[in-house]
């Protein structure tokens, strides 16, 4: 009994812990990888080089590094209209993907720290939750 | 050989050279225009679907979830939808009238839902309603597509009827091409055909297969997003989105394998190949195939002879290069290409008017209506 109580305690403790768990930054990043593959390359195509004029990249991209929450956002609720990528103009329209909101956080996150993208950012679903919309 | 004399040789090798890949008839574009357009409604990101309640009236869905009603260049929601799952490229898509609308009032509609997901995901379903004024009532589930999936590709979706009493709708492979296409058990990479109150026409071609989905008509599609029931000859015609090269116009019949991913003219985005079989026994070869592909979405044929020149031909919308594409037919082989709205941008979708003009349903724009110059 004493065994049985001893296991059923240890499985608890380790469920709690797995379905808690903050996920590692490499987890985030490998997983969005998948998202990334799924719903964003067929624009931004396979490294974030977009296509000049039609489709903003995201490698080595001022807009996207400029205000990451307005990123987040752009992931979260979609993006329209005139903007400005690395001194050139685009006027397109990018809808709302559907992603849940750790998608948008592990996409985000496969996004800044790849091909030539370097940051110290770490984002996580808490964060993406508390963005709205404007 | 004087210099000048083999400058035609270098600019036909260098044009050979160029479409070496290419399928013709390549694609030309026309220096005069014998036509204009004018906005029949504006402000729509994507107009997936629409249909015609008069010739002054019409049903759009914007992709994003919202049934319009316009009329008079104004746009009201429709009530009563079901809750739409929008992911990736599903979402609301086709809508279409009851072919007895006029004494019914029924409208048919598919869309992404995610219907008894304890996970998450979702997939195409079918339904009718009932529609007054600007209120859907008596919503009905007709067909559902199993299982669920969290992939954001290759939803289809249109809706045609033929004058028999069936409805045909397309459902894609949803991004899980080895396994959905090619297996009547699973939904996915099909075509359906329904009677007009949902129920499975006694003649369906596997209909007395124990495990086959009763729906199916035809299979081994990957994503039809372009369907019309030829204005003559009753026949079901679409267009399916390849993978890079390789988009296809099919005649779906009864029964037949049109064999993807088994044969295909394209190849993985990546650059690999998916198989080296362009051709197999039991497998359907496509009536055309795009390479480049142009992203085919929406298909109408010109019956109205309103366009002096354009009489008996087919349009079809690209998404990828943003123009309408007119295809010349003859003897069901495509002999010409020409672009038409050039760079207008990302073509959703085409359907000739009960009026007899073209109705283009463009990304960010709304709906066109083409024009012939006086």
């Amino acid at each position: 009994m004493k065994l049985f109580l001893g296991i059923y305690t240890l499985i608890l403790i380790v469920g709690i812990h797995l379905v808690f768990q903050e996920k590692t930054l490499e987890q985030s990043i490998s997983d969005g990888k998948e998202i990334y593959q799924d719903f964003c390359v067929q624009c931004h195509l396979p490294k974030g080089q977009g296509v000049s004029g039609v489709f903003p990249p995201l490698n080595q991209s001022d807009y996207l590094m400029d205000d990451i929450d307005r990123s987040i956002a752009a992931v979260k609720y979609g993006l329209k209209g005139p903007i400005r990528v690395n001194g050139e103009n685009y006027n397109g329209v990018m809808v709302g993907q559907g992603l849940y909101e750790d998608e948008v956080a592990d996409v985000m996150n496969y996004i800044l720290h790849s091909w030539d993208n370097k940051s110290t950012e770490f984002i996580t679903e808490k964060r993406v939750t508390a963005i709205s919309e404007n | 050989m004087k210099p000048l004399q083999i400058l035609p040789f270098f600019v036909i090798c260098s044009i050979q050279l160029s479409c070496a890949q290419d399928n013709p008839p390549f694609i030309e574009t026309p220096t005069e225009t014998a036509y204009t357009y004018e906005v029949v409604i504006d402000s729509i990101d994507i107009p997936w679907g629409m249909d015609f309640i008069s010739e002054k009236e019409l049903l759009v869905t914007e992709k994003s979830g919202t049934l319009y009603r316009v009329a008079a260049g104004k746009k009201t929601a429709i009530e009563g939808l079901p809750e739409v799952y929008v992911r990736g490229q599903g979402g609301l898509m086709d809508v279409a009238l009851h072919p007895d609308f006029k004494t019914n009032n029924t409208i048919y509609f598919t869309a992404g839902r995610s219907i008894d997901s304890e996970e998450r995901g979702g997939n195409t379903s079918l339904y009718s309603a009932v529609l007054n004024a600007n209120k859907l009532s008596n919503v009905q589930l007709l067909y559902r597509a199993f299982p669920n999936s969290r992939k954001g590709q290759h939803w289809g979706s249109r809706i045609v009827f033929d004058d028999e009493g069936h409805l045909f709708f397309s459902i894609g492979d949803r991004g899980n091409r080895d396994v959905n296409p090619q297996d009547l058990s699973r939904d996915g990479g099909k075509i359906y055909r329904l009677n007009l109150d949902g129920s499975i026409p006694d003649d369906n071609p596997f209909v007395a297969e124990d495990d086959a989905k009763k729906a199916i008509f035809s299979y081994g599609h990957r994503n039809p997003q372009a369907m019309i029931v030829h204005p003559e000859t009753g026949e079901v015609w679409e267009a399916e989105h390849g993978p890079q090269g390789g988009d296809e116009i099919n005649i779906a019949e009864k029964g037949k394998n049109y064999g993807w991913p088994v044969i295909t003219y394209g190849i993985n985005y990546s650059g690999t190949a998916i198989t080296d079989k362009t051709a197999m026994e039991g497998m359907e070869q496509p009536l055309y195939y795009w390479i480049p592909s142009i992203a085919p979405s929406g298909m109408a044929f010109s019956s109205s002879g309103i366009y002096k020149e354009w009489k008996g031909d087919l349009f079809v919308g690209s998404l990828k290069f943003e123009y309408l594409e007119r295809l010349v037919l003859e003897n069901n082989k495509v002999v010409r290409r020409e672009k038409v709205l050039d760079k207008i941008g990302r073509v959703r979708n085409v359907e000739e008017g009960p009026d007899g003009f073209l109705y283009v349903g463009v990304e960010g724009k709304g709906i066109l209506k083409i024009i012939p110059a006086k």
